[in-house]
């Protein structure tokens, strides 16, 4: 069976290179692309869902060639950007059941749309216009709008940017139920939490490049080993020695961090994925996982 | 999970989704309540005005067989021009793209706003002449010249409809979508629409006999109030290469936009 996800040297500049090669396939599951501001997230995203022609490389999805034949991989995926797409001055009901029709479902259209409503909690609001709606409504009803069909793969491009803890939390369990079902999806994110929460894998994108690609205990244990470090009371760190964990190891890095307080005690901290992603995603030299 | 119960994608042809946009057009032209009015009692002002107010001024009788033709002519221009801000808003409120990651054709969405907008605009059309009946207009076209009548203002309205839906595609916003529209709409002022080209100076002339309205305008009251000589010819080629000319411009647009 064909990857979900292949993508292969795709590169794409503006007035600067954007992409410079990016190599990634994802066989099934939640992947997670994380990275910082202007890593490149979004345009290889909107690559992968044929809204914009990369310069160099290729892509699939499903086994299909988004460049060579772009109206076949449209039938294959479903995407949630960071803006909505929705249409105004329509109902939320009403915005479903175009977007059905469109994808062919014909008189499933409308028994669908009103299923996706009820599961998004968003039944009673589906007769108001979309002018109407709060910012986690409109996202849910673009989510919802991506879900009409059965898509083998969904982008969700930083699905909850900009919303409150509580709409951020109904989108996770969306995603989660998604993927439970056997949809692969490919979530971009600027933050950890939501990688680490949602994500099978992740691959971390910065300059244009995937930098780093695994689990999150992969790219955790990538950043390198632990830190022996003299703390305060408080937990704050006042000095650190790196360590390999054996006893050699702690008796030299416990000689580094030289005469301490009566007060400071001492701790072995081991990298956490915050530390892998300022690592890996804003400095320090690539590490592949 | 809803996932496993949905229906897979069947894709549609480009007749069937160009309905359901067609019907959302539709839809978006009964939401909007002010553009409804404005499209039907703006013209339906301006034959008043020109009837009760200038129209003594300019003609001594019957002024208003005269100027019907140019009413709705001005009128098909300010009912197309909302298309400018339509097509605009789908392309930078984000709808367009949701539109192209759905395995449908891009233009058929652009095809929506149009055939929606002739159709508006021919009922608008149809209103005003209507009110102009009310107030004395007595064409004496018979059922064949009320029909070439008909063809003519559809193949106008398709034209400026094509053109401002090109227009709202290059602008930077809705906003400047709508203020691109309003140099269209004094066109047809620049025409024997409203007075006799002969009052006009003679190096103006040419230009208000030449340009697309003029012949449009010229046949229209042939064929309204009688005239032995109707052209239909450049009215007709006028409305198809306005119309073939927007065409490409929208295709070209729509391709770049997708190269970003």
């Amino acid at each position: 069976m064909d990857a979900a996800i292949e993508i292969d040297d795709i590169s794409k500049s503006y007035a600067h290179p954007v992409l410079r090669g990016v190599d990634l396939t994802h066989e099934a599951g939640v992947l997670a692309l994380l990275g910082a501001n202007g890593a490149g997230k979004t345009t290889l995203v909107s690559i992968l869902t044929t809204l914009v022609r990369p310069d160099g490389g290729r892509a699939r999805i499903g086994g299909v060639d988004v460049l060579r034949d772009p109206a076949g991989a449209r039938r294959l995926f479903a995407v949630t950007g960071q803006e909505t797409t929705l249409d105004e001055l329509l109902t939320g009901r009403e915005n479903l059941v175009m977007i059905g029709r469109l994808l062919g479902l014909g008189r499933d259209a409308g028994r669908r749309a009103d299923a996706l409503l009820e599961q998004m909690d968003l039944a009673s609001a589906g007769r108001r216009r979309v002018a109407t709606y709060s910012g986690g409504m409109r996202r849910r009803l673009d989510l919802a709008a991506s879900l009409l069909s059965r898509p083998a793969v969904l982008f969700l491009d930083e699905p909850t940017t900009g919303l409150d803890p509580v709409s951020r939390r109904r989108v996770w369990d969306d995603v989660r139920a998604l993927a439970a079902a056997g949809t692969t999806v490919l979530l971009t994110t600027q933050t950890l939490d939501e990688a680490e929460a949602l994500a099978d894998r992740i691959a971390i994108l910065r300059d244009g490049r995937i930098v780093a690609d695994g689990t999150a205990a992969e790219l955790t244990a990538a950043v390198g080993g632990q830190r022996l470090v003299l703390q305060d009371a408080t937990g704050a760190e006042v000095r650190s020695a790196d360590t390999d964990g054996t006893a050699a190891s702690l008796t030299r890095a416990l000689a580094q961090l030289g005469p301490a307080d009566q007060d400071l005690t001492v701790a072995l901290r081991s990298p956490t994925l915050d530390d892998a992603f300022l690592a890996l995603a804003h400095g320090t030299p690539e590490v592949a996982a | 999970m809803t996932a496993l119960d949905a229906p897979r994608v069947r894709g549609t042809g480009p007749l069937r989704s160009g309905t359901v946009l067609i019907g959302r057009s539709l839809r978006h032209s009964l939401r909007d309540g002010e553009g409804l009015v404005m499209a039907v009692a703006l013209p339906v002002m301006m034959l008043l005005l020109f009837t009760y107010v200038f129209g003594g001024a300019i003609l001594d009788d019957g002024y208003i067989d005269f100027v019907v033709p140019g009413v709705i002519l001005t009128c098909a221009g300010f009912g197309a021009s909302s298309v400018a801000v339509a097509v605009n808003r789908d392309l930078h409120l984000g709808a367009m793209r949701r539109f192209r990651t759905l395995p449908i054709r891009s233009w058929t969405v652009l095809v929506g706003h149009v055939a929606a907008s002739v159709l508006r605009n021919l009922l608008a059309t149809a209103i005003v002449i209507a009110v102009a009946l009310a107030l004395g207009f007595r064409p004496t076209a018979g059922p064949g010249r009320w029909a070439l009548v008909v063809i003519l203002v559809a193949l106008w309205i398709l034209a400026i409809t094509a053109l401002f839906a090109g227009i709202g595609m290059i602008a930077g916003s809705p906003e400047a979508a709508s203020g691109y529209g309003f140099v269209l709409l004094f066109l047809p002022y620049l025409s024997s629409a409203f007075v006799p080209t002969e009052t006009m100076p003679s190096w103006l002339r040419p230009v208000a006999e030449h340009q697309p309205m003029g012949p449009l305008v010229d046949a229209l009251r042939a064929l309204l109030i009688g005239g032995a000589d109707v052209q239909l010819l450049p009215p007709i080629l006028w409305s198809l290469g306005i119309t073939a000319a927007a065409g490409v411009l929208v295709t070209q647009v729509l391709r770049r936009s997708q190269d970003r």
